[in-house]
């Protein structure tokens, strides 16, 4: 299994053509307590860059985009019940969706862990 | 990601820094735009920070308003031309919530009068200050003197141990009663301490040469019951408590009935008149506006933000105008205007989230107790 990482701070572990996304560390520290998240309902079909999921935290409501095009297999049922899974375990419980890579080759030019925490320390 | 709806209000100009920034970021404080200033939007996080005031006691920073004090013979006369509340009948350290009125009664602003030694002392928002400055300078007479006390802070220290932190250091604060003000000594420092703010729970607001506040400011979070409290949680705060955030749900266009505000017209000026707007705002508070400032208590768990229209089947009737999660409620509220005939508590209406129907209930504000010490209330 692959993790990639994009600039818009989400993060995609990649298993033949399947994936699972959810936000990083650094975006649930800059979104604060979350308070509510709305994930795709699987089979929802997906365009790299398009609205994917929302997430919203006390004071602000923000968009996911989809890191790449597919076909929603699962949302995380876990986060209608303890959204704020996302700020406890972003990497991990806290995931958003899980889906079918359209075109893998989409995952071409997306940063890896070493590269995103560069990427991080610029900002 | 991207901020769909985010609290910051940038202006055109670069944000200001205001005398505690250097003492914010130093204590972790994210720092946002707002009103024209930088300030901290959060420290530990809003929850907890919501969570501390109502509990204990937060130190909000709130330099960003303007410190007025208007000053000269027939000061009352002239203030009551543009405000309709009884600034005669204002006692030496009493304070009262006013509004600024348009020719047509629209809200140019909410803000707080106060009868102090030297004169009225005024304070208005952050954002519309030099607004207000300029209409209040085109309308009162050349002999009214008004003067903006930039060199000053202001300090709120807010929640139900507030009284006891505060009154450690200035002895004495623990005299005053909601909505009164007055000079109190900090050593030698003379500060002007009025009890009152703006999160629905007991509280003080504290202005303070600017030179002085950093330390002022150390020495109160040095007390066990007081930490630094953002912007973030002064909105959530305010937002429970029904409290109305200029700018989001009061605006020129909405006069102080269909705001929810009638308290503010006081009781000779409904009989007198003679403030901005007075026939319309009169008729409205004798036959009942045509739309009125409600609280919304939503169905489930997503919040419903200030946009949002509400409908009551096919048909728009209003709209929020502020709204989030309220930590101590424990569930996501809203405040919005809704036309009269949906405004009864108990209502049901449908709120329009990324196009989806949210079931959403009119209720009576506020949506957690105020808890003011007032004078002649059981203690």
């Amino acid at each position: 299994m692959t993790r990639y990482f994009t600039d818009e701070h989400e993060w995609i572990d990649v298993d033949g053509d399947s994936a699972t996304v959810g936000i990083t560390d650094y975006a649930q520290g800059q979104l604060g307590d979350i308070v509510f998240v709305e994930t795709p309902d699987a089979g929802k079909s997906l365009t790299k860059g398009g609205d994917a999921a929302v997430v919203e935290s006390v004071k602000a409501a923000s968009d996911v985009y989809a890191p790449v095009s597919g076909t929603v297999t699962e949302g995380n049922p876990a986060l209608a019940d303890d959204p704020a899974l996302v700020n406890s375990d972003p990497e991990g419980e806290g995931w958003f969706f899980k889906l079918m890579l359209a075109d893998p080759s989409e995952l071409d030019g997306l940063m890896d862990a070493a590269a995103y925490k560069a990427f991080v320390a610029g900002l | 990601m991207s901020d769909t709806n985010e609290i910051e209000e940038s202006t055109t100009d670069a944000p200001l820094a205001l005398p505690l920034d250097a003492w914010h970021r130093a204590r972790g404080a994210r720092m946002v735009a707002f009103a024209g200033y930088v300030m901290p939007i959060q420290y530990d996080g809003i929850m907890a920070e919501h969570l501390w005031t109502r509990e204990s006691a937060g130190l909000f920073d709130v330099s960003h308003m303007g410190q007025l004090i208007l000053s000269g013979e027939g000061v009352d006369a002239a203030l009551e031309t543009l405000v309709p509340g009884d600034i005669a009948a204002l006692a030496e350290g009493k304070q009262r919530y006013s509004l600024l009125l348009s020719e047509d009664g629209g809200i140019l602003d909410d803000l707080m009068i106060t009868r102090a030694p030297m004169g009225l002392y005024v304070v208005v928002n952050g954002a519309v200050k030099w607004d207000d400055i300029a209409h209040l300078r085109e309308h009162l007479p050349d002999e009214i003197n008004i003067s903006h006390l930039e060199d000053r802070a202001l300090l709120a220290l807010q929640g139900p141990k507030a009284v006891d932190a505060l009154k450690r250091i200035v002895p004495g604060v623990d005299t005053l009663f909601f909505m009164e003000a007055g000079s109190f000594f900090w050593g030698l420092e003379p500060l002007w301490i009025s009890r009152s703010g703006y999160t629905g729970e007991d509280g003080f607001e504290i202005s303070i040469p600017a030179e002085h506040v950093a330390e002022f400011a150390d020495l109160l979070c040095a007390q066990p019951e007081v930490k630094p409290i953002g912007l973030g949680a002064r909105d959530s705060l305010r937002l429970e408590a029904g409290l109305p955030l200029y700018g989001h749900d009061l605006d020129p266009a909405t006069d102080p009935i269909e705001g929810d505000l009638s308290f503010a017209i006081s009781k000779r000026r409904r009989t007198e008149g003679g403030f901005p707007g007075s026939g319309r705002i009169l008729k409205a508070l004798a036959n009942g506006a045509a739309r009125k400032r409600v609280g919304l208590l939503i169905e489930g768990k997503m919040p419903v933000r200030e946009g949002a229209l509400l409908f009551a089947g096919a048909d728009v009737v209003g709209e929020v105008t502020s709204g989030g999660f309220a930590p101590t409620v424990n569930a996501p509220i809203a405040m919005g205007f809704v036309a009269a005939p949906h405004s009864a508590s108990g209502t049901n209406l449908e709120a329009e989230v990324r196009g989806k129907r949210v079931p959403v209930t009119v209720t009576t504000l506020p949506f957690v107790p105020h808890h003011y010490h007032r004078k002649g209330a059981a203690q």
